[in-house]
């Protein structure tokens, strides 16, 4: 059975239907797209019974020739890293449409738009994770782009229209060095295998002098660490976390984000292995740039805007992932793409009570907050626990990520290791800060009268955050999906010493 | 003497046109005003389809004719055929009779007494069909052309027709007629260049057929100072019809003065005969001579990828935008030459077909944006057109997305296989800088979309014509094209892939 072209196909066809619906039926477009996206996220969580944890390869694999003429095929798949990143979109989306129930109001558009919009990207966002032929990836990875840029530049607030321009174009710009790599390994395949192929279990039995490795490596390289985002690609993301709607955030930071680091590991390391060695300490000074950057600018924010800050934060966040990717342990790898999954929900829970307090109060900076402790301690608490776990606090989902992260680089690169965790303790005070700063203290003038969560807001929260805590205490259930694929991942780069 | 042998049957595409334009100057002549309309549409529209039916029955023909100065082979065979197509829809918008693009009585001095009395009268000539037809015709022989004199009268009975029908605007006339005029200088200019080159390439074959000078290149040094005089100067006039750098300066006001449905009819129909003109030359005759031009058409195409990216995002003019953006496109195509493999011949007909469709697409939207004195093309004035016409925009915007290569588009098949095709032949240069150039062109692509989606509309009488039955079919079917070629080429790159070889030298 074709779970994942069905799982793909749902929220496109739910998309084309909430689209067809007239402008008025607002309400009728909202729980159409939250019927389905609930669906689908069940249709996945069934799928998922069946993976077969034992093994490291692709398991729901599915080929059908498309263009012969240029070697491209229709190929899905999902290993235990691609099955967790789908399943992370499928429950965020009927989370963010719940959440996000009077988002679009203030749109260019029709309320239905938006929600059609968050259907198609859902789509997007199972494909990409689930092609294993390079060129639908890359469909994929661009075709995203559009209902993100109309998602910021439509219905977001500010300066959305620039913010949808600079995402678009910086994405863009990766895709298309992304391309001229792929144009490269097509090229190459054709030489060396004898029919040019996109696949990607076929792509790994290539040879290439090292000169080749490297540029193509770059290719692929630069599209991920602009989508990632990784210092010094990172500047369009809190212009467009700004702009975003809190909704369109989270699927942004939450999931799409993700593609960049799960693009590192699927292709680059698969594909190149030689030149992700050769470069690997140079991303991994990189990577240490970015855990620290991204954290002094968060610090820098705690008292501005706060989707600003939460974006900052992210951009710390994925400092740690791509170093535990390019400390080339099997450890490192599996903290990293668990980091991947756990950040996914931390971000989505801080964005979205980030955006019920930004409704509440009409206002985005956390000097405007105070004592909501008190007005609204439900809000309050939840923010509380979310910025716990951005922080890694033990007991909560990031905690084991951050660990199996730094202790898989230490392994290899001691003093990286030690370096990264003192990011931590910065993380402690651009968590603790605004916390402080906007939960606790006392009532500002005008907080008086804030209203708590709502019951449609608590249904939304609570996945998430009993997610958050469940994943801190039983973070085995995930590992055992990643880790057979991360030891094979390493193992593959063969690394001397490594047994 | 014996009389020369001529083969009808093969020759018959090329033929057909050039008698149906023949009959239709006599039309002009003889037939009273009120039928000539009906009359010309329906000749133009039998000849072409005459047309492409005769091509179609050539497509395993291979051999040279008309005593060797016609070769007819799978190459001209798709190219005829692509050509053909593009007329058909080029003049679908030609015939266009529900807003006037042409000028009622070119003859008429602008603003004068006489153009009142035209224009009050209704009086709409008709000699654009007969122009339209010459024009094809020699389209269809350029790139089939086998010697140098044949080229150059196939040029000729291309690019005069264009000369004129660039100066029949309806609105703006001064300055169509100036971009008629500077067309006709700079392409005589052009022209000139081109037979020079063919007298030096005389002088150094001793002939003037293709095979002569093939033959003559592999036998005897490739240094001659005649040989390289004649292929630089040749190469410069073949240059200045694909409007590359550094000859492309006409391009932009040519696209600009002329009526919006004959740029589209010359933006895709000029194109697709030049470059096919530029494969038999550079492929099938003197690619002996590869190392010696490869480096040159390096340096030009990726300074015409270079000046026309960079150019067109300072541009507020829609069509000036295009203007620049097929400058571009030439710059694409280049490297499929520069390829000079088997799959840079079939990536260049593919791409050919790809942009054709797009082209005509996005100027026959162009033809539908109007205020009450006819088309708006300064772009500021079609901000908020998604509001006021979502279809219209919707389909713009998916051209403007072909052109700018993102997949699922026609356009991103055409750019992979060209990419492909050089970065095959070893040059990667040029794909490099023809991925960022694509990148910088995406930007002004979506600065459109962007006008079109994100800014409000203006009240200044712009509006969104209801196209008639003629122009919507064409939309449609560019529309459709560049959907199906985006997603499902296979078929096409099939017929592509059996037919592109040249006739054996």
């Amino acid at each position: 059975m074709n779970w994942l072209t069905i799982l793909g196909l749902l929220p496109l066809i739910g998309s084309a239907a909430v689209f067809l619906l007239p402008r008025e039926k607002e309400v009728l477009a909202k729980q159409l797209a939250l019927g389905i996206s609930s669906l689908v996220a069940v249709a996945g969580l069934a799928m998922a019974t069946s993976f077969d944890r034992g093994v490291s390869g692709f398991q729901f694999v599915e080929k059908y020739s498309w263009i012969p003429a240029f070697g491209i095929n229709y190929g899905l798949g999902v290993d235990g890293m691609a099955l967790l990143l789908i399943l992370l979109a499928l429950i965020l989306t009927p989370v963010v449409i719940l959440a996000c129930w009077n988002e679009a109001e203030g749109g260019r558009w029709s309320v239905k738009t938006f929600f059609a919009l968050l259907l198609i990207l859902e789509t997007m966002m199972i494909g990409v994770f689930a092609a294993t032929d390079i060129f639908l990836f890359y469909l994929f990875f661009e075709a995203m782009l559009i209902p993100v840029y109309f998602l910021i530049g439509g219905y977001g607030s500010g300066e959305r229209a620039a913010a949808a321009v600079k995402f678009l174009l910086y994405s863009l710009f990766g895709g298309l060095l992304m391309l001229a790599s792929i144009i490269g390994l097509y090229v190459v395949s054709g030489d060396q295998l004898g029919a040019a192929t996109f696949d990607v279990s076929e792509l790994q039995k290539l040879s290439l002098n090292n000169q080749t490795e490297l540029l193509l490596f770059l290719g692929f390289f630069i599209a991920f660490a602009i989508k990632a985002p990784l210092w010094p690609f990172h500047t369009w993301l809190p212009d467009a976390a700004k702009a975003a709607t809190p909704g369109t955030s989270v699927l942004l930071l939450g999931v799409l984000d993700k593609v960049g680091t799960y693009g590192m590991i699927r292709f680059c390391l698969s594909l190149f292995p030689d030149a992700s060695k050769q470069l690997g300490p140079t991303i991994i000074v990189l990577s240490l740039i970015s855990i620290f950057y991204g954290a002094f600018l968060a610090i820098w924010q705690s008292n501005g805007d706060i989707k600003r800050l939460i974006s900052y934060t992210s951009i710390s966040h994925f400092g740690f992932i791509t170093l535990g990717i390019f400390a080339f342990t099997a450890q490192g790898q599996s903290g990293s793409i668990l980091y991947m999954v756990n950040h996914g929900f931390s971000t989505a829970a801080l964005f979205l009570i980030a955006g019920w307090m930004i409704a509440r109060r009409n206002s985005s900076k956390v000097a405007d907050f105070g004592g909501l402790q008190r007005v609204t301690p439900l809000l309050a608490w939840t923010f509380f626990i979310a910025g716990l776990s951005s922080l890694a606090l033990p007991g909560l989902s990031s905690f084991v990520s951050e660990f199996l992260v730094l202790v898989g680089t230490f392994v290899r690169y001691p003093v990286a290791a030690v370096i990264g965790t003192l990011g931590i303790i910065l993380a402690a005070l651009y968590i603790l800060i605004p916390v402080q700063r906007a939960l606790h203290g006392p009532v500002l003038p005008g907080n008086e009268n804030l209203k708590d969560l709502n019951l449609r807001e608590k249904i939304a929260i609570a996945p998430v955050i009993a997610l958050i805590i469940a994943f801190g205490f039983f973070p085995q259930v995930l590992l055992n999906v990643i880790n057979p694929g991360a030891q094979a991942s390493v193992a593959a780069l063969n690394i001397e010493g490594d047994k | 003497m014996p009389a020369p042998k001529i083969e009808y049957a093969v020759l018959a595409p090329v033929l057909i046109l050039l008698a149906a334009g023949v009959i239709a100057v006599l039309v002009e002549a003889f037939v009273s005003r009120k039928y000539r309309y009906v009359i010309q549409t329906t000749l133009s529209f039998s000849a072409i389809g005459l047309g492409i039916l005769s091509v179609a029955l050539n497509k395993d023909v291979s051999g040279r004719f008309a005593e060797g100065s016609v070769a007819v082979d799978g190459v001209s065979v798709v190219l005829q055929g692509t050509i053909l197509v593009f007329s058909l829809l080029g003049l679908l918008l030609i015939a266009e009779r529900g807003f006037q693009s042409f000028t009622a009585q070119a003859s008429t001095l602008p603003g004068s007494a006489d153009e009142q009395r035209a224009l009050a009268s209704g009086l709409q000539q008709t000699e654009v069909f007969p122009l339209t037809l010459f024009a094809i015709g020699g389209a269809l022989l350029f790139p089939a052309a086998n010697d140098l004199i044949t080229l150059f009268v196939a040029l000729e009975v291309l690019s005069l027709p264009l000369y004129l029908m660039a100066g029949l605007s309806q609105r703006r006339r001064l300055l169509s007629q100036e971009a008629a005029l500077k067309y006709f200088l700079l392409g005589a200019f052009s022209s000139a260049f081109f037979l020079f080159g063919s007298a030096f390439l005389y002088g150094y074959a001793g002939t003037t057929t293709f095979e002569g000078i093939k033959v003559q290149i592999s036998t005897a040094p490739g240094n001659d100072l005649f040989l390289l005089v004649g292929l630089a100067t040749l190469t410069v006039g073949l240059l200045f019809k694909v409007s590359a750098a550094p000859f492309h300066s006409w391009t932009p006001d040519v696209y600009q003065g002329a009526p919006t449905p004959i740029t589209a009819f010359m933006a895709a129909v000029t194109k697709v005969a030049a470059f096919g003109a530029f494969l038999r030359i550079f492929y099938a005759t003197i690619g002996g001579m590869v190392w010696t031009w490869r480096p040159i058409i390096i340096v030009v195409s990726i300074l015409t990828m270079a000046i026309g990216t960079i150019v067109a995002i300072a541009q507020k003019d829609v069509k000036r935008v295009l203007a620049y953006s097929a400058i571009a496109h030439s710059g694409f195509l280049l490297t499929g030459i520069v390829a000079f493999n088997k799959s840079g011949v079939e990536a260049t007909l593919l791409y050919l077909a790809t942009y054709g469709f797009t082209t005509l697409g996005t100027f026959a939207i162009v033809t539908l944006v109007r205020d009450a004195g006819g088309e708006v093309t300064d772009l500021n004035r079609w901000s908020g057109l998604g509001k006021r016409s979502p279809l219209i925009a919707g389909i713009f915007t998916l051209f403007l997305l072909a052109l700018a290569g993102i997949p699922l588009t026609s356009g991103f098949v055409g750019k992979f296989a060209i990419f492909s095709s050089a970065y095959e032949s070893g040059n990667i240069s040029v794909v490099i800088a023809g991925v960022l150039a694509s990148a910088i062109a995406a930007f002004f692509y979506i600065r459109i979309v962007v006008l079109m989606y994100f800014n409000d509309p203006q009240e200044d009488g712009t509006s969104v014509m209801i196209p008639s039955p003629m122009t919507a079919i064409a939309i449609g079917v560019c529309a459709l094209a560049t959907l199906i070629l985006g997603i499902f080429p296979q078929p096409v790159i099939n017929v592509i892939d059996s037919l592109a070889i040249f006739v054996a030298g």
